[in-house]
């Protein structure tokens, strides 16, 4: 790789051991993919917790904080694992506990924000079109390179925490203008009308096509998508099929055209979704052993007018007997959410609210599935009915208003 | 002597006995992280330990959770000598790397119906080939 005086420089150790650990090791991860420099980017997202990182995961990030590592750019974190105000409720390791707040407090002593959050694009932090960014957690990487234009890989934690220290990412994947082009068009034939039908496109097309170098193209929708499908959509083509860019015609910045956004190429393949395949999804997922007493809103976070919604179809009714609804939030979006009622209607109904995680990662899931009895997990998320099978539970997915008639009636529909 | 060409490659040279795959793998979908062996229901090789084993697998599948599994199966003892894949994603690479795990990637031939589960194998980065040493 051509190195600049600068990294070289950061090389022979002039930023310190840290810094040249980290540069050292992006740049074999540049050689592997045939990366010819290196990119200043602007901004780190990284996922660090305990559950993700493990006993040596810690152990790594205490010696780097010790070696005085210092973040060279913004960075923030992803959701973790531990709900601290429900830890013991939910049956949460007290001694894991302990580990993550270790762990919190090593991230912030290299300068790093804890926003613990996996929609840092919709409440923290919108990179500009063409800005270089290094951010993991792939429902992230995907917005940034489809909706706003950015660049960034999936940059897994110790490659976004390189990042950081150097501010610098090896250029290779989707910083290059080559591999953001369409590979293939999605003509949208359906109503779309929850964000559980644009998980559901996520899950159809990412299913089909599944590379980290497959960018689909979709056209022909016959409404404006809000940031919140865009998000479901993307979340789930990234989860299905390991994507990390897609096109939409008409609204994201690289796809003024199908023609623009195929950069000049014939589509590989050209397909079509229509409301009788969402359908079909629907019906694919059926109640397995046991009944549908948990419900789940999370995968990515809820955004405020996810919240909003949520709150006024949760209002004046009451999460069954027997039953657990779960949402989940950052820090900052259940702060306003407070403010203007929506999480006291959302916990009057008997929803638990959990702040700066994700379900699926929660610490200790799998013997939390058990102690609870719970079999089936239903959400409005197409991304966390397809991760939490590894946990053991049988997922279905429903649309956002018929989640809210599971949660009180018990009764799946 | 089988030879197998590899687009990509990275690590030191190891040897170790295959365990070939015909369906891809997460470390976060598919392994049970304090044995090492794979335990989703359903995988083609649900019940096989990956523990010192020279892995091949024809996709990565998985998010970005999988960049800190490597270092911590690691860390536990129970990671494999190499991964070989067919098509991987940069959270294996950045994974493997961190960890230390020689990893490879593009395949010529296919390895399906070249080696076997339990042969003995070399993977050299290097010289970017991976060599059937011993059958099993």
């Amino acid at each position: 790789m051509e190195l600049t005086a600068e990294e070289r420089a950061i090389l022979a150790g002039a930023r310190g051991e840290a810094a040249r650990r980290a540069l050292q090791y992006q740049v074999e991860v540049g050689e592997f993919w045939g990366a010819r420099r290196l990119v200043p980017v602007t901004g780190v997202h990284m996922m660090g917790d305990i559950e993700v990182m493990g006993d040596g995961g810690l152990a790594f990030l205490r010696e780097e904080a010790a070696l005085g590592a210092r973040c060279a750019v913004a960075t923030t974190t992803n959701a973790r694992c531990i709900d601290f105000a429900h830890r013991a409720r939910l049956g949460q390791d007290a001694s894991e506990a302990q580990k993550e707040r270790e762990l919190i407090g090593c991230l912030r002593a290299i300068g790093v924000a804890t926003t613990d959050t996996c929609i840092n694009y919709q409440t923290v932090y919108q990179p500009h079109f063409g800005e270089r960014v290094a951010w993991g957690d792939t429902g992230t990487v995907i917005y940034a390179n489809s909706v706003f234009g950015a660049r960034s890989n999936f940059e897994s934690g110790p490659a976004a925490l390189a990042a950081a220290l150097t501010g610098r990412t090896p250029e290779y994947g989707f910083h290059l203008d080559e591999h953001r082009r369409g590979t293939f068009a999605v003509e949208l034939d359906a109503a779309l009308e929850d964000l559980a039908d644009w998980g559901a496109v996520g899950k159809l097309v990412g299913e089909a096509h599944q590379s980290y170098w497959a960018v689909p193209v979709f056209h022909g929708c016959r409404k404006t998508p809000t940031a919140d499908e865009l998000k479901h959509l993307g979340a789930a083509l990234a989860s299905y099929g390991s994507m990390a860019m897609f096109h939409f015609v008409g609204v994201t910045p690289e796809a003024p055209s199908l023609e623009a956004a195929l950069g000049g190429s014939t589509p590989s393949e050209r397909l079509a979704v229509t409301d009788r395949d969402l359908a079909k999804v629907y019906s694919s997922y059926r109640l397995g052993d046991g009944d549908a007493r948990l419900v789940v809103f999370s995968g990515p976070q809820q955004s405020l007018f996810e919240m909003q919604r949520l709150a006024a179809l949760f209002s004046g009714r009451r999460v069954a007997e027997g039953s657990s609804c779960f949402v989940t939030t950052n820090g900052a979006v259940l702060a306003q959410s407070r403010a203007l009622g929506y999480a006291g209607a959302l916990e009057q109904a008997g929803v638990t609210i959990l702040e700066g995680v994700c379900f699926y990662i929660l610490q200790n899931l799998s013997p939390m599935r058990v102690a609870n009895r719970w079999t089936n997990m239903v959400s409005n998320s197409a991304k966390i009915v397809n991760i939490i099978g590894a946990h053991r539970f049988n997922p279905i997915l429903r649309r956002t208003a018929d989640c809210v008639e599971i949660a009180c009636s018990g009764v799946l529909r | 002597m089988s030879v197998i060409r590899v687009e990509r490659a990275c690590g030191p040279v190891v040897e170790g006995e295959a365990l070939v795959s015909e369906e891809g793998f997460s470390p976060r979908y598919d392994l049970d992280r304090w044995s090492g062996v794979i335990t989703r229901p359903g995988h083609r090789l649900e019940g096989a330990s990956i523990v010192d084993k020279v892995c091949f697998f024809p996709v990565a599948k998985g998010g970005i959770a999988a960049g800190w599994a490597f270092y911590d199966i690691k860390w536990k003892k129970i990671a494999p000598r190499a991964f070989v894949f067919g098509v991987t994603n940069p959270v294996m690479v950045q994974g493997a790397i961190f960890a230390g795990i020689p990893i490879t990637e593009g395949w010529s031939p296919d390895p399906q119906g070249l080696v076997k589960t339990g042969d003995w194998v070399r993977v050299d980065p290097g010289r970017r080939q991976i060599e059937v040493l011993r059958r099993a």
